[in-house]
């Protein structure tokens, strides 16, 4: 049985991987683990080690700290890399809005694929300076 | 006559189990082990469920050592003896390694079937062969399964039937490749050039099998082989069995292990052509294969689950499951065996659970089997009270040497609660992620870990006045936990959940 698989055309969708050609989309699809979770599922759990790096295919999560919701994102947008890239646990629980459907990358594997495509390292680079940007200005 | 000698005729039964495999045998012993009802029907003849035709040439993945550092039918045996099922009496057990000839630590299918089916018969486990499920329906107190002999209707049904039918991702001229399960013997390929989409087990079980038959052997996926010697992860890598075709990949052999992504296939009279383009190196292929074949997985046989509102995830292969293997959207859904890796657990450090395997879906069944008595059927199962006092050498009594933790690393977890009135219980092995994501009492959770720099550790999770706190104890190069320092650390860690001078 043929099952129709449209993970890589999502991933052309997204700008985190915008630049890449098909080939590189398909070892990318092929890297990543897919994950589904349910409305109220804990994603990345507050001060947990071991996490991983997720990016939103479908559906929408919160952000919460100390069970206080912070921030909402959706397709296209990433979580987890900052507990990966600093190798300390999470300090934000994602759960579930409604049901999303993700890519998994653990956190060891991380670092090979920044190296090993570059222009998605500085695709996450231009999606932190607008949240720094952002954060900046809602202090400011 | 012979009808009137199959068990389980259709009719109500408050479980029906799908499948006669280790994972629907195993589930089926523990339900009768609890006192609960239930009918175990399957499509096959004999029990074995995959093993009865997989792996196609090699020996299984995973071990049964006869010999180990503590006695046979311990409990603590079952860590070094993945593949034989569980049971409570002693003569019902390690009976793969029974069936071994002692020339590898790995059995081959036949004993592995042969394990199965002793442990089928030696405990009596009825099952209706020759019964095929058919459609599904789903009513306000449970579901009817229509099958080849008639209606079954059951509260919770549990499909143990296999992530092992083929699966072939979308590839223009795929639809004419034969799968891994089609494959010949390996004398058959000699002298011919074949290709081998797909670069993981079943891929590397091919090249290994025709390595002394065919001239040349490509494999080619996407993505790069990932070894379980790099990401020390017994899933979802490739094994070091299978390290021989890729060294003859590195020294230029005939062997190939490429990364490239399969754009078109093409047939001709006499072969194949194969249209590709380079991943790790962007190179367009064209390859001429005499074989071709596609060793790129199975899925689950979901029949018409998905119409009742059953979700899946990986190209749409593995039922979406909570926790407890009960389906995320149909309620009174479970799976059994190789499916329950639909429960995904916290994959921590990019390690995921062994509920693929045997090894690691045998524990899930008698965790299972004791959910579906409690949940559905009022079974009353008594905990076993711990004085305090008992409390740090039991949790680290467990972290040495309990099969469940170290089959099922960072996945399940032993764990003893503290009550209002300070009575401190037993509370079994439950799902880590249920532990971490469910309220209740203070209590404390131990499960063994493996770290990003590979090294074994016990980590407790905490949880007082609903707060949930990690503490990861140290390891020990002999995996040993039981030392001085880990009884003062993890004392240190419990010692706010117990009475005053419990220690």
């Amino acid at each position: 049985m043929i099952e129709r698989s449209d993970i890589v055309d999502t991933l052309a969708g997204l700008a985190l991987f915008a630049d890449l050609t098909r080939p590189q989309l398909e070892a990318v699809a092929h890297t990543f683990e897919e994950e589904w979770f349910n409305e109220d599922q804990r994603i990345l759990r507050q001060g947990l080690a071991g996490s991983a790096f997720y990016v939103i295919l479908e559906g929408e999560v919160a952000v919460k700290i100390d069970g206080e919701r912070r921030s909402t994102l959706g397709r296209g947008d990433f979580f987890g890399e900052v507990s990966v890239l600093l190798g300390g646990p999470p300090t934000a629980d994602v759960v579930a809005a409604r049901a999303v459907r993700c890519l998994v990358l653990s956190g060891p594997e991380v670092e090979g694929l920044l190296m090993t495509y570059p222009r998605v390292m500085f695709r996450m680079l231009q999606a932190q300076a607008r949240r720094l940007q952002q954060a900046n200005r809602w202090r400011s | 006559m012979a009808e009137l000698n199959r068990p389980f005729a259709p009719g109500t039964y408050p479980v029906v189990i799908v499948g006669s495999g280790p994972g629907g045998l195993q589930l089926s012993y523990f339900l009768r082990r609890l006192g609960i009802g239930h009918a175990v029907i399957s499509s096959d003849e004999a029990p074995g469920g995959m093993f009865r035709h997989f792996p196609l040439f090699e020996r299984l993945i995973t071990w049964s050592k006869r010999h180990t550092p503590v006695p046979l039918n311990s409990r603590p045996y079952d860590w070094y003896d993945w593949n034989s099922l569980l049971a409570d009496d002693p003569s019902h057990r390690v009976l793969v390694p029974d069936f071994m000839d002692g020339t590898s630590i790995f059995p081959s299918r036949q004993e592995m079937e042969r394990g199965i089916a002793a442990f089928a018969e030696r405990n009596r486990l009825d099952v209706r062969y020759g019964c095929r499920w058919v459609a599904t329906r789903r009513h306000n107190d449970g579901f009817t399964l229509e099958t080849t002999d008639g209606e079954y209707h059951c509260r919770v049904v549990v499909f143990a039937v296999g992530v092992a039918e083929p699966w072939k991702p979308e590839i223009p001229g795929i639809e004419h490749v034969p799968h891994y399960v089609e494959m010949r013997p390996a004398r058959e390929y000699a002298g011919k050039r074949v290709f081998i989409i797909g670069k993981r087990n079943s891929a590397f079980e091919l090249a290994d099998a025709l390595h002394p038959w065919a001239k040349q052997i490509i494999m080619a996926s996407p993505r790069p082989v990932v070894f379980s010697l790099y990401n020390r992860s017994p899933a979802a890598s490739v094994r070091a069995r299978y390290v021989i075709p890729y060294e003859d990949h590195l020294f230029g052999g005939g062997t190939f292990a490429l990364d490239a992504a399969i754009d078109r296939l093409e047939r001709h009279a006499d072969g194949w052509r194969i249209f590709a383009t380079g991943t790790t190196h962007p190179v367009a292929f064209t390859f001429e294969a005499d074989v071709l074949v596609a060793a790129t997985g199975f899925t689950t046989p979901l029949a018409d689950l998905r119409a009742l509102g059953l979700k899946t995830f990986s190209h749409d292969r593995i039922p979406s499951l909570t926790p407890f293997w009960e389906s995320a959207t149909v309620p009174g859904v479970y799976f059994g065996g190789t499916a329950s890796m639909g429960a995904v657990g916290l994959r921590k450090y990019g390690l995921g659970s062994l509920s693929g395997g045997v090894a690691g879906f045998r524990h899930n069944m008698r965790i299972l089997a004791l959910h579906l008595a409690q949940t559905y059927f009022g079974v009353d199962v008594p905990k076993r009270e711990l004085r305090p006092d008992e409390v740090v050498p039991f949790l680290l009594a467990e972290a040495n040497g309990a099969p469940e933790l170290w089959n099922q690393r960072a996945y399940l977890a032993r764990v003893v609660s503290v009550q209002p009135d300070a009575r401190v219980f037993d509370e079994g092995v439950l799902p880590l992620q249920y532990f971490l994501d469910s309220s209740g009492p203070d209590a404390v959770a131990i499960t063994v870990e493996t770290d990003d720099h590979g090294e074994h550790r016990p980590a407790a999770y905490v949880r007082q006045r609903g707060a949930i706190n990690e503490v990861v104890l140290p390891g020990d190069p002999l995996l040993n936990f039981d030392g001085q320092d880990h009884h003062a650390r993890l004392a240190e860690v419990v010692r706010p959940l117990l009475p005053p001078a419990s220690f």
